[in-house]
């Protein structure tokens, strides 16, 4: 069957999903209904041939909406279109395009139900296909949960192939040669003669034509981009300087702004004393806003200067002022009415932990923040009714309904420019940076402002990964792993992230045991159960989300069942596992690091395996017990995604995801006193520094049936992997993160 | 106050204290070096001084006395520095935001050292921050500037 009836027919089973969903016939309907944002905005001679391709004389601009936080989203959405458009990837353009519905993500849903991903099941399936039209109902045009490539695989190449069919339908009306002879070449129609017609001189006669109703995508075995390593579009300008992010941007008359708003997240200000601010070198305007307070200055750092003279009395926070107090809590929270989720239960957990030989233990992780380098900034300019912000964001749509809301303006008086963001991780799916900067707009209309946090209020103003803790009890029989009971309390991210859009959620956070509950491993009596703790600090997601935290939680104590069953960390794991491209992985990484090998003299090896966004990874971390501390000398990381789009991109992102879950884990943490985050700056707060850098091995594994992303899911076994290392190296279990808490590196 | 940035003389009216970095930023209109901390923690900001590395953030324009580089001055585009082009050939960048700062650190520790051990890579390129997670690529990247460079010079 050829590819095109394939959609067919999966546009068919999944019934009004996707078609909801827009893959071939989607697409065909954005064309026609004024759903296509770029018609909206289409200048003389420019061609809108999908909602992601615009062709103009200047020639082709792909529409990348998923925004480019270091991920390398830009350049995968573009080559998803290049491939079938024939577009040369030299002269590739993108524009991330109008905040619109049409945009919107129906896999980044997927992540909150209660479903594992290793569930190939019937209501699984449909509960997913109902992810798809919830992403669409709410509009969620949203970058996140490593749902970029997973969302945008069939739907961009099917625009690629709509917008070339169209472009080969105008060449052949053009030359009155039949379009089953002609070609497409490096971004041009070539006829059976030889001659080019580029894809700029058709656009006029394209943008007359209705697209076809299905397509047929190359096959991969043709692919010329995909699955090759291809120079990130944005690469060249990120090492010269030249790569514009938002807080780079100069406009004429721009103004410069910072604001100090009460570190106690979500608290007021009784009173402030300005007098000294306002009266300093540049000042323009000093602003209160809610919670605080702006200052508008002709220069960045004159304003930074003005803000440290105002003197602020502030309100005392929502929540207990110090982290001892709020871990009492959480660990307060194990109780049946905090109860919030239980969907795992197999076997008779009280049954099997009656007896003598119970195994106890509790894990603590911390509050981290986010702490992209570029710290949050936007520019905002409101002028003659009509706002303008330019900024780097993950929530576009969210963002529009805040900027009317706050304005009073109609959307179509609105206009947000999507930016370059120096990191996220998480961080760009907030807004109140944003709020805040039009906040001093509507008190200073007219000139560009740049709002840009200081360093100091980006740390002591994040939304960050809660903190949790984790009650454990477990039994071995036989040599082997019998009993795991797992109780997680945490506070619920996505009802503090979504109650700052006004959205809630029915029923359970997956969230609160996302890592946790759904691995894939057949235990007898095995049970885990989410505990929902009161929000405390407004929390938000982090690099990985629940699985960041739940993945040292869950394996950190099932490798401390193995060691009591006196078993082989790897083989039991692998006894144990029922998913085959799970099993796969662990196999993969123990030859990768001849597991089972003598690690040397104050060595150890450990292992560990989270399964988070569909992702499987497992990973090895061999480390050194040094007379001055632990030394993180090799990483081995197998990893299973379906299918790998370009191997350059995903070789770096799951190193970075291994270094980030590393480094976190040995230093990382936000405290709290008198309701404040305590780590201010990068001095307090450094995560891995590039000396301490492990040799990272990295195989991609392509036996699952879905392709996924790659942004996260290696983040999560690296914690386990480093402290059951650290275990083996030394017989110190530590159940607590940032790790140095107990141990020092070298 | 006069500067001379990437070859250019400026005449800029600030005050003696305000970072070098906020004059290059928001005076002159030079975003290659960025904003990460603002207490030379992190080396987004690094910038040349008469050829020697400093964190343009916590160095007062009125302490400044030597000609000073920015990543748009050590190469552009066109015409890319060795450390520049390594850096594109390893594909080093995810966000990117730190790398200006990275490849400032590293074309200066190159022009000290040309030799560079495994051990001075590390020493020199830890004191700039990337939480992206580049590193792996950046010590590449290092090795393979230092060999085009000493190929040059031979």
């Amino acid at each position: 069957m050829s590819r095109a009836g394939k959609i067919a027919r999966r546009t068919f089973l999944v019934g009004s999903a996707a078609v909801a969903g827009g893959v071939a016939f989607g697409i065909y309907a954005y064309k026609r209904t004024p759903t296509n944002p770029l018609l909206r905005d289409l200048g003389d001679g420019q061609a809108a041939l999908t909602p992601y391709v615009r062709v103009d004389q200047g020639g082709v601009t792909i529409i990348t909406p998923r925004a480019d936080v270091g991920q390398g989203a830009y350049s995968v959405q573009a080559a998803l279109v290049a491939e079938e458009l024939d577009l040369p990837w030299e002269d590739i353009k993108v524009d991330p395009g109008p905040p619109s519905a049409t945009y919107y993500n129906g896999k980044v849903l997927a992540e909150g139900l209660p479903f594992a991903a290793t569930d190939d099941g019937l209501l699984a399936r449909n509960a997913r296909a109902f992810g798809d039209v919830g992403g669409k109902f709410l509009s969620l045009q949203i970058t996140g949960g490593s749902s970029t490539v997973p969302d945008a695989y069939e739907k961009m190449r099917v625009a690629g192939a709509v917008a070339r069919e169209v472009l080969l339908l105008a060449a052949a009306s053009q030359t009155g040669i039949a379009k089953a002879d002609l070609k497409t070449r490096n971004g041009a129609v070539v006829t059976p003669d030889g001659r080019s017609l580029s894809y700029a001189s058709l656009a006029a006669a394209a943008a007359k034509i209705d697209p076809p109703a299905t397509v047929t995508l190359k096959p991969p075995s043709e692919w010329r981009y995909l699955g090759k390593p291809m120079l990130r579009i944005d690469m060249v300008a990120k090492c010269t300087g030249t790569a514009m992010f938002g807080i780079d941007l100069r406009m004429p008359g721009m103004v410069y702004a910072t604001v100090r708003t009460n570190p106690r997240l979500g608290a007021g200000m009784k009173s402030h004393d300005a007098s000294a601010a306002a009266t300093s070198k540049g000042v323009l305007k000093i602003v209160p806003i809610a919670g605080g307070v702006g200052v508008i200055a002709d220069n960045t750092w004159r304003a930074f200067k003005a803000a440290n003279l105002i003197k602020f009395d502030w309100d005392p926070a929502h929540y207990p002022p110090t982290t001892a107090a709020m871990f009492e809590t959480v660990a307060a929270s194990f109780v049946p009415a905090r109860q919030d989720s239980r969907f795992k239960n197999e076997g008779n957990i009280e049954a099997a932990l009656t007896g003598t030989g119970v195994i106890e233990a509790e894990y603590k992780v911390p509050y981290l923040a986010h702490a992209p380098l570029e710290p949050m900034n936007a520019v905002v300019q409101l002028k003659d009714g009509r706002l303008d912000i330019w900024t780097g964001t993950q929530i576009p749509m969210f963002m529009m309904a805040m900027a009317a809301s706050l304005t009073g303006l109609r959307a179509e008086n609105i206009h947000l420019h999507a930016q370059l963001s120096g990191g996220s991780f998480g961080a760009r799916l907030e807004d109140d940076y944003v709020r805040q900067a039009i906040e001093l707009a509507k008190a200073f209309p007219g000139p560009p402002i740049k709002m840009t946090w200081t360093r100091e209020e980006d740390m002591t103003h994040d939304f960050p990964r809660p903190l949790a803790m984790a009650r454990m009890r477990g039994a071995v029989k036989d040599g082997q792993v019998d009993t795991y009971d797992l109780s997680i309390a945490c506070p619920s991210v996505t009802a503090s992230q979504l109650g700052r859009q006004n959205l809630s959620i029915p029923g359970p956070d997956v969230a609160i045991v996302a890592g946790a509950w759904d691995q894939p491993f057949r235990i007898p009596n095995y049970r885990v159960t989410g505990y929902r703790v009161p929000e405390l600090v407004p929390v938000s997601s982090w690099r990985s989300v629940g699985a960041s935290g739940n993945g040292f939680l869950h394996d950190g104590f099932l490798d401390e069942l193995i060691h009591a069953a006196g078993a082989d960390p790897l083989k039991e794991r692998l006894r144990l596992c029922w998913h085959e491209p799970s099993r796969k992985v662990l196999e993969a990484v123990g030859e990768m690091s001849s597991w089972g090998s003598d690690p040397g003299k104050d060595r150890g090896r450990g292992i560990a395996f989270t399964i988070s966004f569909g992702v499987p990874v497992a990973e090895v971390v061999e480390v050194t017990n040094t007379p001055h501390g632990i030394r993180i000398d090799k990483v081995f990381v197998a990893v299973e995604v379906g299918q790998v789009l370009d191997p350059e991109n995903f070789d770096n992102q799951v190193r970075g995801g291994v270094i980030w879950g590393l480094g976190h884990a040995m230093n990382a943490e936000l405290t709290h006193a008198d309701g404040v985050a305590q780590q201010t700056n990068y001095h307090a707060f450094e995560a891995m520094r590039l000396y301490q850098v492990p040799l990272i091995e990295v195989r991609a594994l392509t036996n699952a049936k879905e392709i996924r992303g790659i942004g996260e899911p290696t983040v999560p076994p690296a914690a386990p992997a480093l402290a059951n290392a650290i275990f083996a190296a030394t017989g110190k279990r530590i159940r607590e993160l940032p790790l140095n808490k107990h141990i020092d590196f070298v | 106050m006069r500067l001379k940035v990437n070859a250019k003389t400026h005449e800029v009216d600030v005050e003696d204290d305000m970072p070098l970095l906020w004059v290059l930023r928001d005076e002159l209109g030079i975003t290659g070096p960025k904003y990460g901390c603002g207490i030379a923690m992190c080396g987004a900001c690094t910038v040349h001084v008469d050829g020697v590395a400093v964190r343009s953030c916590s160095l007062r324009v009125g302490d400044v006395s030597g000609e000073i580089t920015t990543i748009e001055g050590l190469g552009s585009p066109g015409a890319m520095h060795a450390v520049q082009a390594a850096w594109v050939e390893h594909q080093v960048a995810q966000c990117g935001y730190c790398q200006s700062g990275q490849i400032m650190a590293a074309a200066w520790l190159l022009s000290v050292n040309a030799e560079p051990t495994d051990e001075d890579v590390d020493r020199a390129m830890s004191a700039n921050l990337c939480r992206c997670g580049t590193y792996p690529r950046i010590r590449t990247a290092v090795m393979t500037a230092a060999a085009k460079l000493r190929e040059r010079k031979s």
